[in-house]
């Protein structure tokens, strides 16, 4: 059985009662609160919220970066652990986090070595992941040899490297500017139709949200916790300009109206 | 041109004028005729300040030139001051007690002369803007030798014009004469103390402090257990110390080896101990959704982070091991080795001996640290200091 033909059909991520509470100096603080959450096999979904609404701790939970307090977790039908351990997710961070001593290569290179595959399959995947980002011709450049949006490329080629059907990205493009931050959404958007994989992604930007997601999840603060889950119906093959519909507008507009609800702009 | 070069132009211009026309060169009351090659030294250095005061832009223009014919005058202006000390002392000691000549004030102020030079030649070769590679390169090496030169010309001007006593500081031309007639002993000191008690000692401290840090790294148990103890034995006076280990070890270098091996231990921990730590969160949780075995993430990401900080630890470790093996030879030693040789011959006054051992300890100690610090550069190119 091969992961694929398991997550096309069923649900990639299940969360049901999930709670966490880090204990601090200051008392308790309420991560996250009875989050309920199915998501399904080729889904692009977002959360998105202000900050401490617990949407990195969520996809943190997911990669098992966290444990949960309480609640139940399943990712591909098991546990966080274990499917971190079979390397079920690709994770992309907020920075790039690229190794300065390695080659552009070599840091995508570096999940590969982990998994102990062969140089040849190394060398293949590497190769295939660098033109699908776009980053083909740079492999021997050092990462601070890069601008910080060709970086953020390579480290999304290094998590896909590793195949996995999973992608978890934490505001891979929070420290872009706008007009980078555009073409690669655009790019994602290809790369997740061209690849079907599934995506959970978080992000603090409602047009970012709205333009990339299938599922857009709300979130808020104080304790983290799900307001509202929209379904968008936009076509899968959008471009920017689909930003200027009414439909893309109205959806925005729910977004907004959920995060005013969870009192999200208030303080 | 500069303040400052204007300031060395007239300088030397106003000594060389002395030297020629005013001061007598000896004490005997001796002329500048009496050395054509004085005469002509401070002929050239009028000649020089005549052309810079007159073709000041054309000089700017070609500083390298400038640079060179300048540096060339004011050493061949210094061989000729350090030859005719030679002739004086030879001609007093011909000639009675009495008739003693020592330099006179012309031979100051054309010292002072030729030292002005030095440092306006240096001041040119170090204002030339060239994008040549090769050139970058050997001005990198000419101009720190041209100015070291220049610091043991006026070492041997005012040793051997001013008669100081060798006792308290022998001329260069002394210890380079001792130490060219004494390369054997120089040779097998250097055997025991470099080759033996400080590279193995230092080998020693500093694989043991990196392999228990790695120990440390793994055990919270050890990191508070054995980060004091490796603390308190930092805090140890190697005065103290040193004879102790010669009573373990033995005279031969096995006890000053243990020695540097206390002295350079703690550093390597403690920088070791750091570097592991280096790495920040999301560097590690990387590694962690790769499902990465500590070995893996400590050869992939930690000990490359920690680089910069092991090479730091090597870096002030290689002062350290030589200073403590020879120190540690001054409490017990059969009869060879650096510190055993200072100590001996200064207590019979040969101090021109001392000081060859010093410039062999100054000489190995900074090719030491120099390959140390070129490996580290191979090794960390990617470290923002670097690249």
């Amino acid at each position: 059985m091969s992961a694929e033909a398991q997550s096309a059909t069923g649900n990639v991520v299940t969360a049901s009662d999930l709670s966490l509470r880090f204990d601090t100096n200051d008392g308790a603080v309420h991560a996250l609160s009875d989050i309920d959450l199915t998501i399904q096999a080729g889904d692009f979904v977002s959360l998105i919220g202000p900050s401490g609404c617990g949407k990195t701790t969520l996809l943190r939970v997911i990669a098992d970066l966290e444990t949960p307090t309480s609640g139940d977790v399943q990712v591909n039908g098991v546990s966080p652990q274990q499917a971190r351990l079979a390397r079920a997710y690709g994770y992309v961070f907020q920075a790039a986090s690229l190794y300065p001593w390695r080659t552009i290569a070599r840091n995508v290179a570096l999940p590969l070595e982990i998994m102990g595959l062969d140089r040849k399959e190394r060398r293949a995947r590497v190769e295939r992941n660098l033109e699908l980002v776009n980053l083909s011709g740079f492999e021997k450049k050092y990462p601070w040899q890069l601008s910080g949006g060709m970086q953020q490329r390579a480290s999304i080629a290094r998590a896909l490297a590793v195949e996995p059907d999973l992608l978890l990205m934490d505001e891979p493009f929070g420290a872009l500017d706008e007009i980078v931050r555009d073409h690669l959404n655009e790019q994602l958007l290809q790369l997740w139709d061209k690849t079907n994989k599934t995506v959970v992604f978080v992000t603090h930007s409602i047009p970012e949200a709205v333009f990339l997601s299938t599922h857009i999840v709300v979130m808020s603060p104080r304790p983290g916790r799900i307001i509202d889950i929209i379904e968008s119906d936009l076509p899968k093959d959008r471009g920017l300009d689909i930003r200027e519909t009414p439909e893309f507008l109205a959806i925005a507009h729910r977004v907004r109206e959920g995060l005013r609800q969870g009192h999200s702009y208030e303080d | 041109m500069s303040r400052i070069e204007k300031f060395l132009l007239l300088l030397a211009c106003v000594t060389g004028l002395l030297s020629l026309f005013v001061y007598p060169l000896n004490t005997a009351g001796e002329g500048i005729a009496s050395s054509p090659k004085l005469q002509v030294f401070c002929g050239l250095t009028l000649m020089i300040v005549a052309v810079g005061y007159a073709l000041e832009e054309t000089v700017l223009r070609y500083r390298l030139l400038a640079g060179i014919a300048i540096c060339a005058v004011s050493l061949f202006g210094a061989w000729t001051l350090i030859a005719w000390l030679g002739i004086a002392a030879d001609t007093s000691a011909l000639a009675a007690e009495s008739a003693q000549s020592g330099p006179g004030a012309g031979f100051w102020t054309a010292s002072v002369a030729a030292w002005a030079l030095g440092w306006l030649g240096v001041e040119q070769l170090a204002a030339v803007m060239s994008r040549n590679r090769l050139l970058q390169l050997v001005l990198r090496v000419v101009i720190p030798i041209v100015f070291g030169a220049w610091l043991l010309i006026i070492w041997e001007l005012v040793t051997r014009g001013l008669s100081v006593p060798q006792v308290l500081l022998p001329s260069p031309s002394a210890i380079a004469e001792r130490f060219a007639n004494s390369t054997a002993t120089l040779w097998v000191d250097f055997k025991q103390t470099f080759l033996k008690a400080v590279l193995i000692g230092y080998s020693m401290g500093c694989l043991s402090g990196f392999l228990v840090a790695l120990l440390i790294d793994k055990s919270s148990f050890l990191k508070r257990g054995l980060l004091p103890v490796g603390n308190l034995v930092s805090a140890l006076p190697i005065i103290g110390v040193a004879p102790i280990m010669v009573m373990w070890f033995g005279f031969d270098w096995h006890s000053k080896a243990a020695v540097v091996v206390i002295m350079t231990f703690f550093p390597m921990l403690v920088n070791t101990v750091a570097g592991l730590s280096a790495a920040d969160h999301m560097q590690g949780d990387l590694m962690k959704t790769y499902a990465a075995s500590y070995t893996q993430s400590l050869m992939k990401l930690r000990l490359p982070q920690a680089l910069p900080f092991i090479f730091n630890a090597l870096k002030i470790n290689s002062t350290l091991a030589l200073i403590g093996a020879i120190v540690a030879e001054f409490f017990g030693t059969p009869i060879v080795g650096m510190g055993f040789r200072i100590s001996t011959e200064v207590g019979r006054m040969n101090v021109d001996m001392v000081w060859a051992e010093i410039a062999v300890a100054a000489v190995a100690g900074s090719v030491f640290y120099g390959l140390i610090t070129l490996i580290e550069r191979m090794c960390t190119f990617w470290h923002p200091s670097f690249r």
